[in-house]
């Protein structure tokens, strides 16, 4: 069952299209994440969704019912907002049922569910106390249990990790999806963080300037990045984009660039292959850059090993531990680009390492339009 | 010089070494006598008889403390042709001050509350067309008030004036309100709105409860303000509901023989009485208030 669709959405603020006639349906259960650098039109689009923010075009069906000029009361979501908006002068109990109340629930009925609720998120000693004598995980808890303790059918979550010390935002990243596993509520959540993003999302939306770039599973979006700006904002470190052109060698493709030849599989691409002498931009995420140094493997072995090719080796500029892994920067001839050492082979600043890269993962991008080939 | 050294921070400097703060405390010392010294001697004259006051330096202590003067100016003095003392315009005061400060504060709450978070249409024109009025001097409208209270015969009763301090009170009120509102982070109302709270369930059940320090500042500021109003009680409220103030100019303007200084102060300081219990009681709230206004969110 569809939970949401939005068709044709645009929304101006002062005099600026900040959503552009975006498209996107919702299933039931779902976990979509809206992710995208601040300003992009997430934060709006949730805003639009929830009633809170009038659209200036298009149309939002909630259960299939449009909803785009109803009043947010009636429109059965539950929103969790990133400040939580916990309403100071009430207890916690006070804050969870204030839904309730303000729709004419009978008062048992109310205290029934608010336990409920939250009983469900180890709330129920806390029940008395103020929002100002809770700590920040525990009023992150009461602001999803105000949203959870309507059965709204649309949970929209407002950046709600953005407020935690990273300790804690693990922690209730966890607990959220934990969360979303045991209701099956349908839940849409904005963020800027793409560890969140990659984390929750059982689909994932990246968005650009009121449009969406990308949309699909965290896997899908990862690997198969639709564009250069989606390939270049997830991952970290970023993918390595390297300028170059396209070569026919008999039947296979080949990339090239200054000092680099990479042999491209036929699978690799969208629709109808490139053109001879195309240029384009090759991805390259670092975690698909190998050290033909590493020990059990001989430089022979990687040139030769099915699709990996070997791509000459590098100088390495900088090294950046980060504890399980490591990053090098090396500097090959056409550029600078980030590789990571899982291997615990110890390399040092200066070296000349020789690399392969495996040709299948890599991404090619129109060197103009910037979209997957 | 050893790192400790460095570290013991500098003992602080006594209040009476500072000259900034010597010149600071003086300064007070000084406006504080200016203000006290009358009300020294008001109180003082207040306590003496007429024949103290004509033989005794004005500073000086009563030799036999007298209430006689409090006495007459409540319940006997003449105001005008009454001789009834000043009581009835007491009562008169406290029927207009209620009303005009629960009606006003409730009032000014209730447009601040639409004005700062309900985005309506034309509600910036309509505020800015409220601080005209908050800037235009009173006596600008009188006339045309009363021509305009006249035939609905409002003019000269209870309601007429408890109505013209409500409507004089408006863009002050209206604008702690709203700028007190506008301060609080609009998530909040926001959440409320999601929750199925309407305009008057979000206002009375949110906004109201966390409003309680503003409440208490707008409530001071009518309730002395009104009390102390003269001109207004004396063009509206009418024979039957002239105010403590305009009963206590009618007090000291009737000279029938003697001037009698004493019960002139006596109800001068009655009349006082009521803003400075305000204050004394309130006032923590008061700057709790203004602090919770302008720094807190």
């Amino acid at each position: 069952m569809t939970a949401l669709t939005v068709e044709q959405l645009s929304v101006q603020l002062g005099g600026r299209r900040v959503i552009d006639q975006l498209d996107l349906q919702v299933e039931s259960g779902e976990f979509l994440v809206l992710l995208g650098a601040s300003g992009c039109g997430k934060s709006t689009l949730l805003h639009t969704v929830a009633g809170l923010q009038a659209p200036h075009s298009g149309r939002v069906l909630i259960d299939g019912v449009d909803r785009t000029w109803s009043d947010p009361g009636e429109r059965n979501v539950g929103m969790v907002f990133q400040s939580y908006a916990l309403y100071p002068t009430l207890s916690v109990e006070g804050n969870l049922g204030f839904g309730l109340r303000a729709r004419g629930v009978a008062r048992r009925e109310v205290r029934e569910r608010v336990l409920r609720v939250a009983q469900l998120l180890q709330l129920d000693a806390l029940l008395e106390r103020k929002p100002a004598q809770l700590s920040g995980g525990q009023r992150q808890r009461v602001a999803i249990g105000r949203a959870l303790v309507r059965e709204a059918g649309l949970l929209l979550l407002d950046e709600p990790l953005s407020n935690l010390d990273a300790g804690l935002r693990a922690t209730l990243r966890r607990e959220l999806k934990l969360l979303h596993q045991r209701l099956g509520a349908t839940m849409i959540h904005v963020t800027h963080d793409q560890v969140e993003a990659l984390t929750l999302a059982t689909r994932l939306a990246v968005m650009q300037e009121g449009r969406i770039r990308q949309l699909g599973t965290p896997e899908e979006v990862y690997r198969r990045p639709a564009n250069r700006f989606v390939a270049g904002f997830i991952g970290s470190p970023a993918m390595n984009f390297i300028e170059g052109s396209i070569a026919r060698v008999g039947a296979s493709l080949q990339f090239c660039a200054t000092g680099l030849r990479i042999d491209l599989p036929a699978q690799l691409f969208n629709a109808a292959p490139p053109l001879d002498g195309e240029s384009l931009v090759l991805g390259l995420r670092p975690e698909h850059i190998r050290f033909a140094t590493a020990p059990g493997v001989s430089s022979a072995q990687i040139a030769h090993s099915g699709q990996d090719a070997h791509i000459g080796a590098g100088k390495v500029s900088l090294i950046e531990p980060l504890g399980s892994h490591e990053v090098l920067w090396l500097e090959l001839e056409c550029g600078t680009v980030a590789a990571l050492n899982h291997q615990g082979q110890r390399y040092n600043r200066g070296e000349l390492v020789k690399l392969a890269v495996d040709a299948a993962a890599v991404s090619l991008f129109d060197a103009t339009s910037g979209e997957r080939c | 010089m050893s790192a400790q050294q460095l570290m013991r921070p500098s003992a602080p400097r006594r209040w009476y070494a500072d000259p900034a703060r010597l010149a600071l405390l003086a300064l007070l010392v000084s406006a504080a006598l200016c203000f006290l010294l009358p009300l020294y001697v008001m109180s003082l004259t207040s306590f003496k008889s007429m024949e103290e006051i004509r033989n005794t330096s004005l500073f000086a202590l009563p030799p036999q403390l007298s209430f006689a003067a409090w006495q007459a100016a409540w319940s006997s003095a003449c105001t005008g042709v009454a001789c009834e003392g000043i009581s009835a315009g007491f009562w008169n005061s406290v029927l207009i001050v209620i009303p005009s400060t629960l009606i006003a504060v409730g009032l000014g709450a209730l447009n601040g509350y639409a004005l700062a978070f309900w985005r309506l249409r034309g509600a910036g024109s309509l505020f800015a067309v409220l601080m005209i009025g908050a800037f235009l001097p009173i006596q600008v409208m009188m006339l045309p008030l009363v021509r305009l209270l006249a035939p609905l015969h409002l003019v000269g009763t209870l309601t007429g004036i408890i109505i013209v301090h409500v409507i004089f009170s408006m863009p002050v009120m209206t604008l702690i309100f709203r700028n007190y509102y506008a301060a609080l982070p609009r998530e909040l109302f926001l959440a409320a709105r999601l929750d199925g709270a309407g305009f008057l369930y979000a206002f009375l059940r949110l906004m109201l409860p966390m409003s309680l320090p503003m409440l208490a500042v707008a409530a001071i500021m009518q309730a002395t303000g009104v009390w102390n109003d003269y001109l207004l009680g004396l063009v509206f409220a009418g024979r039957e509901h002239l105010p403590m103030t305009v009963q206590l100019n009618n007090l000291v303007n009737t000279t029938t023989g003697t001037r009698e200084y004493n019960v002139d102060m006596a109800a001068t300081l009655l009349t006082a009485l009521v803003p400075l219990l305000i204050y004394a009681l309130a006032g923590r709230w008061f700057v709790r208030g203004i602090a919770a206004g302008s720094l807190k969110a």
